[in-house]
């Protein structure tokens, strides 16, 4: 069973930003040909959540199940409104407060939406440096949607090449990098003995 | 009064020393004032029967908890019983060679009350003030503690690191007392590398629990118990667990919630953010009546198993010096409950934390461990400075 997990960050109800992350969820699904669990993340739920674990360090309640479901996840579609020519910042927190690694390897697809078209390259300018730094793997088609976008046939090829981008890299089974295990639940699993911890201590560059 | 010791839990507080305004009075206490809450305190929890007192170590505002050894020692020579510790001791930008030097004096001075906590420090911008790097914390803990446990157990060190100039024939004194060095615990809130370490060392394994949720801590205790018993130190539930905790107490539990909100709302590290009923519902935080408090407390076995050392942060957040000491009476109250409680179904094989007593028998008993030697500045001994 692939795990597709939908980050959605529209605040209003009904959302574009929501709506353009189903449109982008049922092409992968399509694309995949084989059984996908969906689960959706909407961070307008998450918004008081996310606050307290910027002041405490740590997830709370729904939140928790979230992060631990983008952990899980094989692939992500992340949409996000534009705000001040960028990601909106809630969006952005829900980003900083994943343990570091947690998307290394992982395919990413990307998209946002606004309400003029004038706001596009935010996906080139804002998203794709955002992930490249958190070490996912991005699609090259990122999908934006203009209010009158939807209105247009051409936003459904542009999200059904995203769709195959996706699923292609799911076909080729992308793992995330081997290495140095990152995440505490890694730690965790796998020992590292303390002749090895002290061995890296007094080496320089480590 | 008579007080007797204790066996089984030890029980007690730890403070980080922090100078926080009173929110209900917007009035700050000077750091004077602090500095002497901060024994009476201690002192008030010899008196209502406490095992521990721990004090953080801080080297910026608004904190007064550096010189953590001065503190110690004074609060050791108005005490009998109490167990001085620290929570934590900075392992990364403090010199090994005065850690060695400091708790070695102190354990003489206070006949060997005293054990410490290692731990990293969390604030980055302090680590350079001492010629260190944050991102080394992890390296700096291993590499100064290595040096540190030898320091107290080799009377002539030569020693080579990454972080420390060498030492060549290098004595650290005095001696630890009795030959036996201070237990040591280490604290991590979610670093295995540094549960790693004390399985390593046989060490104990303090977990801060009061930021975080239980279901992590149960996983970090969990680790270390079962690397403890990978390196040979004994069964997982032998291993030496201590864990912090946090509880505002008044007879009656509306207004214990009354009285603390504005405290919590205000408080440094989580205040403005997550509602206090949210905050004592995913940590260990109880906020209400002593039986409430008691309860509270006794379910930490559930997820960590039996343990040794129980920690409460009671003085923080602008809390008044009068309100701490009420509070410590009131934990006064239920003291013996929660002795009786941790006792019951407590299996015999599991340990009590070290103390010096202990660790002395385990030893075979105390040796003086003074090193008579040439003064390897002048060349002389003291005999003859006497005698010249």
């Amino acid at each position: 069973m692939t795990r597709l997990v939908v980050v959605s960050g529209g605040l209003s109800t009904p959302s574009s930003t929501r709506l353009l992350a189903d449109r982008l969820t049922e092409a992968t699904v399509a694309a995949l040909a084989r059984p996908v669990e969906v689960d959706v993340v909407e961070l307008r739920d998450l918004a008081h959540p996310l606050a307290d674990n910027l002041l405490t360090g740590f997830p709370s309640g729904a939140l928790a199940e979230a992060v631990e479901l983008v952990r899980r996840a094989d692939a992500l579609v992340v949409v996000t409104p534009v705000f001040s020519a960028s990601y909106s910042g809630l969006f952005k927190t829900f980003f900083d407060v994943l343990e570091p690694g947690t998307l290394a390897g992982k395919p990413v697809l990307v998209g946002a939406t606004a309400g003029t078209a004038r706001h596009s390259l935010v996906l080139e300018h804002a998203l794709r440096p955002l992930f490249a730094y958190l070490r996912a793997v991005v699609v090259p088609t990122a999908v934006f949607a203009a209010s009158e976008d939807f209105a247009d046939p051409a936003l459904q090829q542009r999200v059904e090449r995203a769709a195959g981008e996706l699923a292609a890299l799911l076909g080729v089974a992308s793992a995330p990098a081997a290495g140095r295990p990152t995440s505490f639940e890694e730690q965790v699993a796998s020992p590292v003995a303390f002749e090895d911890l002290l061995r890296r201590a007094s080496t320089p560059g480590t | 009064m008579e007080q007797k010791q204790h066996t089984g839990m030890q029980l007690g507080i730890f403070t980080v020393g922090d100078v926080t305004p009173d929110p209900t009075t917007g009035r700050t206490p000077t750091e004077h004032e602090r500095i002497k809450a901060t024994v009476a305190i201690a002192k008030k929890a010899e008196e209502v029967g406490l095992d521990v007192f721990a004090t953080g170590e801080h080297h910026n505002p608004p904190f007064i908890s550096s010189a953590p050894t001065t503190t110690l020692a004074y609060i050791a020579a108005q005490t009998e019983r109490l167990i001085l510790s620290t929570a934590t001791t900075l392992i990364t930008t403090t010199d090994p060679v005065l850690i060695a030097e400091n708790y070695a004096k102190l354990q003489h001075l206070s006949d060997g009350r005293v054990d410490l906590t290692m731990g990293r420090g969390n604030t980055g911008p302090v680590y350079p003030w001492f010629g260190k790097d944050i991102r080394q914390g992890i390296n700096l803990a291993i590499e100064n503690y290595a040096l540190l446990h030898r320091l107290w157990r080799e009377d002539v060190v030569d020693w080579e690191g990454r972080f420390r100039t060498p030492l060549q024939g290098f004595t650290s004194a005095p001696r630890p007392l009795d030959g036996v060095p201070p237990f040591v615990w280490h604290g991590s809130i979610r670093s295995p590398e540094i549960a790693e370490q004390a399985a390593y060392y046989g060490d104990g394994f303090f977990h801060n629990h009061i930021f975080w949720p239980a279901s992590h801590t149960q996983k970090m205790v969990a680790y270390y118990r079962q690397r403890f018993e990978h390196y040979g130190h004994g069964r997982a539930d032998q291993a030496i667990v201590g864990l912090g905790g946090q509880f505002f107490m008044r007879r009656n539990s509306q207004d214990a919630v009354r009285e603390f909100r504005p405290y919590f709302d205000n408080a440094p590290v989580y205040g403005h953010g997550p509602s206090l009923e949210d905050f004592t519902s995913g940590t260990p935080l109880t906020v209400g009546s002593p039986q409430e408090v008691l309860e509270r407390t006794l379910s930490f076995r559930d997820y960590v198993g039996d343990y040794q050392r129980q920690l409460f942060l009671i003085d923080h957040a602008g809390l008044p010096l009068k309100t701490v000491l009420e509070q410590l009476d009131l934990l006064g109250e239920i003291l013996p409950d929660l002795r009786a409680g941790f006792a019951e179904g407590r299996p015999a094989h599991v340990p009590d934390a070290p103390t010096h007593a202990s660790l002395v028998a385990a030893a075979g008993g105390a040796r003086d461990s003074s090193v008579h030697a040439v003064d390897d500045v002048t060349g002389r001994r003291a005999e003859e400075e006497v005698s010249a």
